[in-house]
């Protein structure tokens, strides 16, 4: 029997996902009579991190969600570590999602529970991990994105940005293998936004996570991306790697990249 | 005329699949409770809110219920000679129909409506989605603890509102009509059984059981924004309001009469 590669992390030493961490063919999503996704295509290896971009209301964040099995798909194929997302029980999802991240582009933080709570639960739930073990990890994460001793702090209490930062620092907790980030630095100043974009790179290179971004930043994207995946009306106009979009002259990315007015995307 | 039948068509249809979706929603729930995934402290705080911090707006609307019913009967009663029946038929009518519907109605009002809230701005914040991606089941971890807290807690609620009644009708019919306090306790003792009691009980808990998974349903199925929690939060106090009644019919005409 071949040997598995084992990853360290903060839940124990795990099985390594295989080569292509998430696979998705043909993916269509209609909410009634409109076609958000029309057929999307595209495989991410372990350890790559595909950036997604495109307009607003392109169907970035409903790819996102329906890798993550928040969404039933109209149709199409979508896998993680192999298994088809859409056939999973309820029981096999939960165990699957113990090892994805979601950042929410919102945050999504409990707001009646903690700073401290909200980045903790992952690891009360699903690790045995004394209390102190996990207040220590919880004042790492914290110290990570910049808001040590914010643990007692609520939701409310917190700025936008800072309810977002405690949002990565939940997700990236307990060191997923696949981390899904939906506009992780959307309405951060320029210096968090670069730490938040290392600490994707941290992930990848220290656990090879898998990571799949959704992000308006180019600079960010040039700086994280593996590939970066284009959209536009629900179709992949680009894929290719971050020099490949920088010098393409298709024209979607290329008004897509210059910010024009002008151009095949209507706005 | 077509546009007619449609309508109808779809309201069916809509009412059907609401039906399915909590009938669903209340198995998943009582399958978590029988296979003992239970979550102690959440469980015990939602008893102290839903339960514990209704008391005070139960007794007070249960007491003056009882009062209506002794004002009603007492003078009527002791006109016709049969004033020593007063305190026995207030008791049936609190035991066996007022305190559980009264009670119900109140904790459909007042911890119904929070549910929903509650659970309704989890979800249009994306707070049900994060725990999902957090592997935790939100029937486990919303729900169950909220059915387990009615469960338990309206029917002891229920057990306040019979007695406060009383107390509240003792007193009117010993002021109005003049009855004493000793006649009127000695009629509740004769004329109710515990099986009245018991029958009352068993109505509040079918009752409390409706309430927690109509408020946690509609919070699930909430739309988007505050609207949307507004809107279901309304839903959740009417449609538990219409189906207490209409159980409350059918239990009764069940366990009263059969």
């Amino acid at each position: 029997m071949a040997e598995t590669e084992m990853i360290k992390t903060v839940m124990g030493e795990r099985p390594a996902l295989q080569n292509d961490a998430i696979e998705v063919n043909s993916l269509r999503v209609a909410f009634g009579a409109k076609e958000i996704l029309k057929d999307v295509s595209f495989t991410v290896r372990r350890g790559e991190i595909l950036v997604l971009m495109g307009l607003s209301g392109t169907g970035k964040s409903t790819t996102l969600r329906s890798i993550a099995g928040l969404l039933k798909p109209s149709g199409g194929e979508v896998k993680v570590n192999g298994r088809s997302i859409p056939d999973l029980s309820q029981k096999e999802l939960e165990v699957l999602r113990r090892r994805i991240g979601f950042c929410f582009q919102h945050g999504a933080l409990f707001d009646s529970m903690t700073i401290g709570d909200n980045v903790a639960f992952g690891l009360r739930e699903h690790t045995d991990l004394p209390e102190e073990e996990i207040q220590r990890v919880v004042a790492e994460k914290l110290s990570i994105v910049d808001l040590e001793g914010m643990e007692h702090m609520y939701p409310s209490q917190l700025s936008g940005g800072m309810q977002k930062r405690a949002s990565f620092a939940r997700t990236i907790a307990t060191d997923p293998d696949i981390v899904l980030y939906d506009e992780p630095t959307t309405g951060l100043d320029p210096i968090i936004s670069r730490v938040i974009n290392e600490l994707i790179l941290d992930l990848q290179k220290r656990l090879k996570a898998t990571s799949l971004v959704i992000t308006h930043d180019l600079k960010g994207a040039y700086l994280i991306a593996t590939k970066i995946i284009m959209l536009h009306q629900g179709l992949p106009v680009f894929y290719g790697t971050p020099q490949e979009f920088q010098t393409t002259d298709d024209p979607y990315v290329v008004q897509f990249r210059e910010g024009e007015m002008e151009g095949p995307i209507r706005v | 005329m077509a546009g007619f039948f449609e309508g109808i068509g779809r309201f069916v249809l809509s009412a059907l699949e609401y039906i399915g979706g909590s009938v669903r929603l209340c198995t998943e729930s009582l399958s978590f409770i029988l296979r003992g995934k239970l979550r102690v402290g959440l469980t015990v705080s939602q008893m102290s809110f839903l339960g514990v911090n209704s008391l005070l707006i139960v007794l007070m609307t249960t007491t003056f219920a009882g009062m209506v019913i002794a004002l009603q009967l007492a003078h009527v009663a002791v006109q016709y000679g049969v004033g020593k029946m007063v305190g026995g038929s207030a008791s049936l009518a609190m035991c066996r129909e007022l305190g559980p519907m009264l009670t119900a109605i109140v904790v459909a009002g007042r911890a119904g409506s929070a549910i929903t809230a509650e659970i309704g701005s989890m979800k249009v914040t994306e707070q049900i989605d994060a725990l999902k991606m957090l592997a935790v089941s939100p029937v486990g971890y919303l729900v169950v603890p909220r059915v387990l807290a009615m469960l338990f807690m309206v029917p002891i609620l229920t057990l306040f509102s019979d007695i406060s009644g009383l107390i509240g009708g003792s007193i009117v019919a010993n002021e109005s009509a003049g009855i004493p306090y000793q006649v009127f306790w000695d009629s509740v003792r004769r004329m109710t059984l515990t099986e009245d009691l018991m029958k009352g009980l068993l109505k509040s808990v079918i009752f409390g059981l409706e309430v927690s998974i109509i408020s946690c349903f509609q919070g699930l199925r909430t739309g988007r924004g505050a609207a949307g929690v507004g809107k279901a939060t309304t839903g959740s106090v009417v449609i538990s309001m219409v189906v207490i009644f209409i159980t409350n019919y059918i239990l009764s005409l069940f366990l009263f009469t059969v």
